[in-house]
């Protein structure tokens, strides 16, 4: 269980942690928008050149990044199956009544990249954030719209104690399974239904001391005057620097040359 | 049923910048019937160890060898040596999840595939081991129970699969000094009359003094020494800058023998103390 690492942040001091979060939640988002704006390969030349430009300034390889791509394999490869059974065209091979067109080719892999480079660029966010840090962002983005009823503070500290009890959770989770399989239990043999069944004694005990927790943290929460968001002044406060311009300029190069490609070329 | 140790390393994570070593070359043999305590200051691996002696983890390299099998390798039966080798985990009552405690008890031997009277044959005299009344507790919610009765109930859980090895991580931990002390006493009890190998793992050096036949001291990842209790806590400079610490009646003997008194300060009991200071008492009047 402890195994998973997908978008797990990693502590570090490049650049691109030192970036303020609300810069990298916006140069995140338009990262993926500007994705979809690119229509052939070679655009894509932008966010990959943009991604190795990042890996190499956070000090995290893209061989790590491209790893946290496995426990969605099967969604990647599905994309790429379908698109290549499909896509009606130019027949390159056929097995049975199933065939493969080069328009099915070409619009596979593109998806794939597409997907690709999607996901590697979401997590390079929480790879170099931490969640506190990322929920700060979130916070003070969102702002803006408490004068129209999004409760902000609420929804951030919500978000930053459900990140918080993630690692707890998957630890207990580990616990649990491991006192149970020294009790003989067993989680991989057996039909669906045995191993649905199975998974009881590791639910069971699990919700109670999720519920409990939620309870501790509740009562010490209220022990300590928390009253939600109204007048709370903040010890950190979120500060730009010429470092998110720098990251700001480079995100406006990698939009020009998405859209350059698309309209231009 | 020996389990034996060899150059045991294990290491969370390999390969990611999460990685870290738990455990590094570890050497420990325990012998049929052997009573020993696992002392180490938190993280220094003793969760890990004890892991391994029932295959809960397996080695990133070396050996552990239960009973002849070497649990690295293919094939290997390990909910066998599950059974054999029995673990109370810290907090055991987190992993109570039955209706009753009759099931709860009965999960192991059921998961054994026992016949149905074996069960509970052996859930009853699982939860007689460990003080409870069975007509009186089996139907009983284990949510509704008080804190150390709950702790028996997942106990006699571990207990019920007749394992020839029990290793208690903490078991004592959380619980008020009565609960303490009879679930200290049970394990004595259970000891002597199933003769069994028994591991304690323990933060109190009172409990690990009193009741244990030799000691291993961990230390970021290693064994750093081991045997019997007077030997282990003769070396209190040793344990003190490891963040561990001697008997309070030790700490006591060895004052006295500071300020100039001639007792012998390898005491770790009170009554061995009260007989030391009695015999240097009794000297001097007598003088």
């Amino acid at each position: 269980m402890r195994e998973i690492t997908i978008g797990q942040y990693i502590p570090g001091n490049s650049a691109i942690h030192r970036l303020d979060p609300r810069t990298k939640i916006l140069i995140t988002f338009a990262f993926m928008i500007l994705l979809f704006v690119i229509d052939d390969f070679t655009g894509y030349v932008f966010p990959v050149a943009f991604i190795i430009a990042a890996s190499i300034l956070s000090g995290i390889s893209v061989r790590y990044m491209v790893r946290g791509l496995r426990p969605l394999l099967v969604i990647i490869l599905l994309t790429f199956i379908l698109n290549l059974f499909l896509i009606k065209g130019r027949v390159i091979y056929e097995i049975g009544p199933l065939s493969i067109t080069y328009e099915g080719l070409y619009q596979g892999t593109f998806m794939v990249l597409r997907l690709v480079l999607l996901i590697v660029g979401t997590s390079l966010l929480t790879l170099t954030t931490s969640p506190i840090t990322l929920t700060d962002g979130i916070e003070s983005l969102l702002k803006p719209f408490s004068k129209i009823g999004v409760p902000a503070h609420e929804l951030a500290m919500m978000m930053t104690i459900a990140l918080r009890f993630i690692p707890t959770l998957m630890e207990e989770t580990d616990k649990i399974m491991k006192a149970q399989m020294a009790r003989g239990a067993d989680f991989s043999s057996g039909n669906i239904i045995k191993r649905a069944k199975s998974v009881v004694p590791i639910l069971v005990p699990l919700f109670i001391s999720a519920f409990r927790r939620a309870d501790e943290l509740a009562m010490a929460m209220e022990s300590r005057c928390y009253r939600g968001g109204e007048n709370r002044t903040r010890m950190k406060k979120l500060q730009m620097t010429w470092e998110d311009l720098a990251a700001f300029i480079a995100t406006g190069v990698l939009a020009a040359g998405c859209l350059a490609s698309r309209f231009l070329w | 049923m020996p389990i034996i140790v060899k150059n045991l390393t294990h290491i969370y994570m390999p390969g990611t910048p999460f990685e870290s070593v738990a455990l590094q070359d570890v050497n420990w043999t325990v012998e049929d019937g052997e009573f020993w305590g696992l002392i180490g200051h938190t993280g220094s691996g003793k969760s890990t160890l004890i892991q391994h002696l029932n295959g809960l983890l397996k080695p990133t390299s070396g050996e552990v060898i239960i009973d002849g099998v070497n649990i690295n390798e293919r094939g290997v039966n390990l909910k066998e040596i599950r059974q054999k080798v029995g673990l109370v985990f810290q907090f055991p009552e987190h992993q109570l999840f039955e209706e009753t405690v009759e099931k709860d008890v009965a999960f192991g031997p059921r998961n054994m595939d026992l016949p149905e009277e074996e069960v509970n044959r052996r859930v009853k005299e699982a939860l007689e081991l460990v003080g409870l009344n069975y007509n009186e507790i089996k139907d009983r919610s284990p949510f509704e129970l008080s804190g150390g009765q709950m702790r028996r109930v997942a106990i006699a859980g571990v207990l019920a699969m007749k394992p020839k090895v029990l290793i208690l991580d903490e078991p004592t931990v959380g619980l008020d000094p009565k609960g303490r002390d009879e679930i200290l006493r049970e394990i004595v009890k259970l000891r002597e009359e199933q003769n069994i190998t028994v591991i304690l793992v323990s933060h109190s050096m009172e409990d690990i003094a009193k009741l244990v036949d030799k000691i291993a001291v961990m230390h970021k990842g290693r064994i750093v020494d081991s045997g019997t209790p007077k030997e282990i806590f003769k070396n209190y400079q040793g344990l003190i800058s490891i963040g561990l610490d001697i008997p309070q009646i030790t700490h006591l003997m060895l004052r006295l023998k500071q300020k100039g008194k001639d007792v012998a300060t390898d005491v770790l009991s009170v009554d061995e103390a009260e007989a030391e200071i009695l015999k240097v008492v009794r000297g001097k009047g007598r003088a």
